[in-house]
């Protein structure tokens, strides 16, 4: 172990292409306040085939330095290796605080480091501070559907752990700059991954991005059927929006998990959030809830939607979505 | 093959809801069942013995004794066995905790049972909890491999091929035995259980486990104590007020009214 530091880490998750996923990008903007008041450095830490494309970014994004594994062992995220090397990296620097994005790999890859370094993890914060008298991170997150916050602490372990939900956070400005980087060396032998991939089935030329769209314009249960989300794509379409979905939606089977808004799906931020047959369940609103302005169309006058919402109309979203997107025509058309 | 399935009791959280007089959880009245994400962990266990009926299915549930309930209706649908991990000594546990407590109860039900579980399925998380932390956790204090966000698995050339979730899709991981699944929402639901087993698992035995049955566990690691994370204070979101309401008129006055917003603020700049 070495001297312990008072550093703040953010985990810069990439893809296979070693392009950095948003999530790590946005960690940097709340690290930087929190590594601030640590009296620490903010450090990025990239695992990757390749990390130069993503310690690059992290730079970019106002990371103090950045730390990297690289290999051909890690161009494809795996349990295995990317645990032995993100637990070397933390015995060797001892970080105060580590923070992960809450994706699918973080989560896998998150509660594996922690147990095998021993300290304590948070999951899926939504908002961080920290505690004047001790030190301690304070890690804010939703629990029960999103019914209540939980404020939890980590006071006796080092270093204390959270992943953190993507799209709570706004990326930092771009400024370009020289950053630090240290590549350090970990080989994992490929033998001992103890899964494979045997097939990617991803989804057919759909790439959905929710957490860094502008307007949103979500479906739910009041769509009534599949062909409903044709309205909505088509409404989308047009202003340039991105597609979301309830989880009622999503278990009816008319569109895809990747739409998703909610304490189980993805958390946005959008200018604007337009949610349409939407009843307004809690775990929904806890995905949403910070958008800057919610309009709700719902067929429900008493819809608990309409009670969060800026703008709301009652009426039949197969009606109202039509009518809004000509008034939007003619306006524009001046 | 010997499959154990974690389950774990919860409260209906879709029933809870917000006392508005004292901006607290109302958990009166709200029924007690099984963490559905475990419910799915337990079909999968299940559909690997339909095809092969020398597959014997454990339940493992860390609780209070009425957490007996949870493990009643795993027997009624599809496990075989139960054991119930209780003991103030394992209370107010966080992740960590749990994840070693039962790691070790695994171990004990492994010695007392003469067997080996090949494969340990969890749900991906609880829903009141939404940590998804116990079951990587689990997979290593046992150093086993893991694979997480599982919908589907099938045994194949002595691998487990699972189909699981990605941000981008699904993709099919083989892994070798013993390992550790966690399952989410497949599309289709778990089975019910027929009147026959239902009537049957009244009268089954649930196994119990406490803090003296295993063997040379780390008290300081357990229970609230032994937890490096702990709670600090609770509160309810506050949500915010609603705003224009058009309720009723033809939609164009309203239409009209949010076109020209959406335009003002610059949201909708262009529109193909």
């Amino acid at each position: 172990m070495g001297m312990a530091t008072k550093d703040l880490w953010v985990f810069i998750e990439t893809r296979p292409d070693g392009t950095p996923k948003n999530v790590g990008l946005e960690l940097l903007n709340p690290g930087r306040r929190l590594a601030d008041a640590q009296g620490g450095k903010l450090v990025g830490v990239v695992i990757a085939g390749d990390a130069s494309i993503a310690a690059k970014a992290a730079g970019d994004h106002g990371a103090d330095c950045v730390i990297t594994i690289a290999g051909p062992e890690y161009k494809h995220y795996s349990t295995d290796a990317y645990t032995a090397a993100f637990t070397y990296l933390i015995k060797k620097y001892d970080p105060l605080t580590v923070m992960i994005g809450a994706t699918t790999n973080g989560r896998d890859l998150a509660p594996r480091v922690s147990c095998r370094v021993g300290t304590g993890l948070t999951a899926d914060c939504t908002e961080l501070s920290i505690d004047e008298n001790t030190g301690s991170i304070a890690w804010t997150r939703p629990a029960f559907g999103g019914n209540i916050m939980a404020v939890i602490f980590c006071a006796q372990h080092r270093p204390q752990m959270g992943t953190i939900r993507p799209g709570v956070f706004k990326k930092p400005a771009l400024a370009a700059r020289d950053v630090d980087v240290v590549k350090e060396r970990f080989c994992f032998d490929a033998k001992n991954i103890r899964t494979r991939i045997v097939e990617v089935l991803a989804h057919a030329g759909e790439k959905v991005d929710l957490e860094g769209a502008e307007i949103i314009v979500t479906g739910g249960r009041g769509l009534g059927e599949a062909r409903g989300f044709e309205v909505i794509r088509k409404f989308a379409k047009a202003i340039g929006a991105e597609v979301g979905a309830s989880r009622a939606a999503v278990e009816e089977g008319w569109i895809t998990h990747a739409h998703q808004v909610g304490q189980t799906g993805k958390a946005v931020s959008p200018k604007v959030y337009i949610a349409c047959g939407v009843s307004g369940a809690t775990q929904h609103v806890a995905g949403m809830s910070s958008s800057e302005t919610i309009i709700a169309i719902n067929k429900d006058p008493n819809a608990w939607i309409f009670s969060i919402a800026d703008y709301g109309i009652v009426g039949d979203l197969y009606e109202v979505l039509p009518v809004l997107e000509k008034e939007l025509r003619s306006i524009l058309a001046r | 093959m010997n499959i154990l399935v974690c389950v774990k009791q919860v409260p209906n959280t879709q029933e809870i809801s917000i006392d508005p007089e004292t901006n607290t959880l109302i958990r009166e009245g709200v029924e007690s069942i099984v963490n559905p994400y475990d419910g799915y962990a337990l079909e999968a266990a299940a559909r690997l013995k339909d095809k092969n009926k020398a597959i014997k299915i454990y339940a493992l549930c860390m609780g209070p004794s009425q957490a007996e309930a949870a493990l009643r209706e795993c027997l009624s649908t599809s496990a075989d066995e139960a054991y119930l991990a209780s003991d103030k000594f394992f209370a107010g546990s966080d992740t960590l905790a749990t994840s070693y407590i039962l790691s070790e109860c695994i171990k004990k039900i492994e010695s007392l049972e003469g067997i080996r579980f090949d494969m340990i399925f969890c749900g991906k998380q609880a829903i009141d909890g939404d940590t998804a932390q116990v079951g990587p956790q689990i997979a290593e204090c046992l150093d086993y491999p893991q694979i997480t966000y599982g919908l589907t698995c099938e045994i194949k050339d002595g691998e487990l091929h699972v189909l699981k979730e990605t941000e981008e899709g699904k993709e099919i991981l083989a892994v070798s035995f013993p390992c550790v699944v966690t399952f989410t929402k497949p599309n289709f639901e778990p089975r019910l259980a027929s009147a026959k087993r239902k009537f049957a698992a009244k009268k089954m035995e649930i196994k119990r486990i406490g803090v003296t049955d295993l063997d040379g566990i780390d008290r300081a690691k357990i229970g609230l104590k032994g937890s490096p994370t702990q709670v600090r204070k609770t509160y309810v979101p506050q949500v915010k007020k609603g705003g224009t309401v058009f309720r009723d008129g033809p939609p164009e006055v309203a239409a009209a009214k949010l076109a020209k917003l959406l335009v003002d603020n610059t949201v909708v700049k262009d529109i193909e």
